[in-house]
């Protein structure tokens, strides 16, 4: 049966893809539907949504579009998710890697520092850090990539460590491969369906990281995010419900549909359970 | 003749939809005669347990019987509600399972286990239960038993465990006893041990025992009728007699035959060659750290040990668990590094080389692994699994694919297996893909580690077989590692009997098996189940 066959067997996760496929595609198409700036004032403040044609959405305290704004908002949130989870991997895989496989002191050092970050409220530090750096997009990146590996590597260290005693790698180790071919070979592909399931949890909580973060007035002022219209429209939340609610919506959405999709790649990813099910 | 204590008749049980079968039995029939042992035979997968579990109300979710009735003392056992049944069970009907270790509950205290049978029951006052609870552990013969009674299951040995086992199987005197394969998962002098507690108990307490097992050397010891499964039906019903001596079904013949013989086995010439492996001395401590509330322990796995292997010799390794001929397999392809002594490799002293030279030279000795389910990696496709070891060494990727199907030629699978996952293929087509791989470095040493042991019996016959083969055409030297010296007869040609990791004897196969020096080898000989009655039919 093919990979995508047994993706869709799940039909949850066929529900999320698609809603990830309608956001990705709204982020594509933002600077052709909505050419102009999101953050250009087009029409009277406080239009409700239907009110008037072209503002499905309705305006803002300032007279923006607020359909706009969702779209162009898609792109950011999108972009900040992936590439802050992407670092994230990137720093916690290795790490858990070597600290489960080598085991003894290595891995004392290297937990000894992953608790370092760990002891500190995510949020506390994330908020710390883009204030030293500056709000931008890449300082928001990296804060939120700093705050969200240790628990990639915990995961990571504890399959390489019930696995790395397994036969098959013992045999790997008899027929004389280096230990980075068994890493990378041997143990690291059996680790992928939960890497993978965490990353895409990894991807909806960048994205509420980043909202938050918005909301508090810490996002790149030059960019339009569905965190920073929320912070924005939390002052006249009862005047004008629609500058919260859609905004708050576009983020439920996206958490919900990443987290079916890491749920289908996990039965898709498991060879073993796929087989049970058919 | 009176009626039968249980009856089962035209017994059907379906399985779920998508299962590889449609009944796990089909209309079985076999009656249980009081004071009888009736054994219930097959290999996995061949519905023996299912109508025990299904007079036990016991039934895996989704699987139901649709056909039949079980008839117990005039009870059909079907029809019963839950509330009917809990009250036949252990009061009527006892049961022993396989895995003692698990059966048990691991934080309470054995006596406590024993009394809760009573309790369950609503029997006796909480003194009069304890009282019980130690008069059974010593009718199961289990020793000190005012001291066991305040045992933790972890604090006993296999054997022990399981005689706790039956003695809350015992414990409300049942009619019937339902053992369920309750030696698989012990040595053989324990388990000759709790074979002879069965019938020993049968007898005195005139019980009907159904007794499942896979093992017909179990069966021999002792059975009064057998009944033989296939795929979910009786292949062959009557007394042990009948059936062992003059089986007429064919399967039953196939069995029988594949069941590692311990018939005399062959007489080598001996061979004069500079010896390929020859260890010195070996020894291996492990050690576990103490901390704040726990002493350090050791564990002494191999004291002294020292053999030799001739090329094209096969050596058998065989001792009970926790004898270290483990160890010393994993020694021996320094897989754990002895302490002390030395491992000479043609030559080399393979015990003293560092991390890269080991490495570079670890093709010379290969492993066969126990589990054909753990051994293969499960996202690895088959041919590059085996390519991998001559990928490691040097060869080319497109060499090394090609030389992995020849492999799989070689051991029957046929080199199309080469781009399928290890999950598409049974236990023993696996083990054939695990000795591929052994192979795939043209080792001068290959360390089969219990390679067989995880497998039904005609399967295992298949395997050695392959072994058997291979050897013949490749001159291979292997060092077998076995629990089961009817195994070891069959494909060594000098056997190695090793207990508390010392080496107890050691001679060619055949001085071992018929004139054994040492007590400890004539224990191991005569606990093997069904060798009285195989040697007296020879």
């Amino acid at each position: 049966m093919s990979f995508f066959a047994r993706f869709a067997q799940n039909r949850g996760a066929l529900v999320g893809l698609i809603i990830l496929m309608t956001i990705i595609l709204m982020a594509i198409l933002a600077p052709f539907v909505f050419p102009e700036s999101p953050w250009r004032m087009v029409q009277r403040p406080f239009l409700p949504p239907m009110e008037v044609e072209g503002f499905p959405l309705g305006t803002d305290t300032m007279g923006r579009n607020v359909a706009a704004g969702i779209m162009h908002g898609a792109w950011v949130s999108l972009l900040i998710g992936l590439v802050s989870t992407s670092v994230a991997l990137m720093i916690g895989v290795p790490l858990g890697a070597i600290a489960g496989y080598y085991g003894g002191l290595v891995d004392d050092a290297l937990m000894r520092f992953t608790e370092f970050f760990q002891t500190i409220p995510n949020f506390a530090l994330a908020i710390v850090l883009v204030a030293i750096m500056q709000p931008s997009i890449t300082s928001i990146v990296l804060a939120i990539a700093i705050v969200s590996w240790p628990p990639v590597a915990r995961l990571v260290r504890a399959e390489f460590m019930s696995l790395r005693h397994r036969e098959y790698v013992e045999a790997a180790r008899l027929v004389g491969q280096t230990n980075r071919t068994i890493i990378l070979r041997q143990i690291l592909p059996n680790t992928l369906s939960p890497i993978i399931v965490l990353a895409s949890l990894m991807v909806a909580t960048a994205i509420l990281l980043e909202s938050a973060l918005s909301f508090l007035g810490l996002g790149d002022p030059n960019v339009m995010s569905w965190g920073y219209m929320i912070g924005a429209a939390r002052t006249v939340i009862r005047q004008a419900w629609w500058l919260s609610f859609f905004p708050g919506v576009a983020i439920l959405l996206t958490v919900l549909a990443l987290n079916l999709v890491g749920e289908g790649l996990d039965d898709a990813l498991n060879p073993k359970l796929a087989r049970e099910r058919s | 003749m009176t009626d039968p204590l249980l009856s089962i008749r035209d017994l059907t049980i379906a399985l779920p939809k998508g299962a590889d079968r449609r009944y796990a039995v089909e209309d079985v029939s076999y009656d249980v005669e009081r004071g009888e042992i009736m054994c219930v035979v097959g290999e996995s997968g061949s519905g023996k347990s299912m109508a025990a579990n299904a007079l036990m109300g016991l039934l895996p979710k989704g699987v139901r019987a649709t056909h039949g009735e079980v008839i117990f003392d005039g009870q059909n056992l079907l029809t019963l509600t839950e509330k009917q049944h809990r009250r036949l069970r252990g009061l009527r009907i006892g049961m022993i399972f396989q895995e003692p270790m698990t059966a048990l509950n691991p934080l309470m205290r054995v006596g406590a286990q024993i009394a809760e049978v009573f309790e369950a029951h609503g029997q006796y006052s909480a003194k009069e239960r304890q009282a019980r609870a130690l008069a059974l552990l010593e009718e199961v013969g289990i020793p000190q038993p005012d001291k066991a009674i305040r045992a933790y299951p972890f604090q006993l040995s296999g054997g022990q465990r399981q005689r706790v086992m039956i003695a809350m199987a015992l414990a409300l005197e049942p009619e019937l006893l339902i053992a369920d394969e309750p030696t698989t998962a012990l040595d053989v002098t324990t388990q000759a041990q709790i074979l002879e507690l069965i019938r020993d108990l049968q007898q005195r307490r005139g019980m009907a025992v159904m007794f499942i097992t896979h093992d017909f050397g179990v069966v021999a010891e002792v059975a009064s009728r057998v009944c033989v499964m296939r795929e979910g039906r009786i292949v062959e019903l009557g007394s042990a007699d009948e059936v062992l001596n003059h089986p007429q079904h064919a399967y039953t013949r196939a069995l029988i035959e594949a069941i590692p013989s311990n018939l005399i086995p062959q007489a080598q010439s001996p061979r004069q060659q500079a010896p390929l492996l020859e260890v010195r001395d070996l020894n291996k401590v492990f050690r576990s750290r103490g901390g704040l509330f726990k002493p350090a322990r050791e564990v002494v796995a191999l004291r002294d040990v020292s053999f030799q292997l001739a090329p094209g010799e096969t050596v058998g390794i065989v001792g009970e668990s926790g004898s270290g001929k483990s160890t010393l397999g994993r020694c021996v392809v320094r897989l754990e590094r002895p302490d002390s002594g030395t491992l000479l490799l043609s030559g080399t002293d393979f015990s003293a080389l560092n991390k890269s030279e080991l490495r570079r030279q670890r093709w010379r000795v290969q492993m066969i692994f126990q589990d054909p389910y753990a051994s293969l990696n499960p996202r690895t496709r088959v041919g590059y699994a085996i390519a991998q070891g001559p990928m490691a060494n040097g060869v080319s990727r497109r060499d090394a694919m090609k030389q992995a199907g020849e492999l799989l030629d070689l051991v029957g699978l046929g080199a199309v297996a080469v781009d399928r996952f290890p999950h598409e293929f049974s236990g023993g087509q696996r083990q054939r893909i695990g000795i591929a791989r052994a192979l795939a470095l043209n080792p001068e040493l290959i360390v089969a580690d219990e390679a067989v042991s995880a497998l039904d019996v005609s399967i295992q016959a298949q395997i050695l077989e392959l072994l058997e083969d291979l050897k013949q055409k490749l001159s291979l030297s292997l060092l077998f590692i076995t629990h089961d010296l009817r195994v070891a007869a069959q494909i060594c040609d000098r056997i190695i009997v090793m207990q508390h990791g010392r080496i107890v004897e050691q001679g060619s196969a055949e001085a071992v098996f018929l004139s054994p020096q040492e007590a400890y080898t004539k224990q191991l000989l005569d606990a093997i189940p069904g060798r009285a009655t195989e040697l007296a039919s020879a």
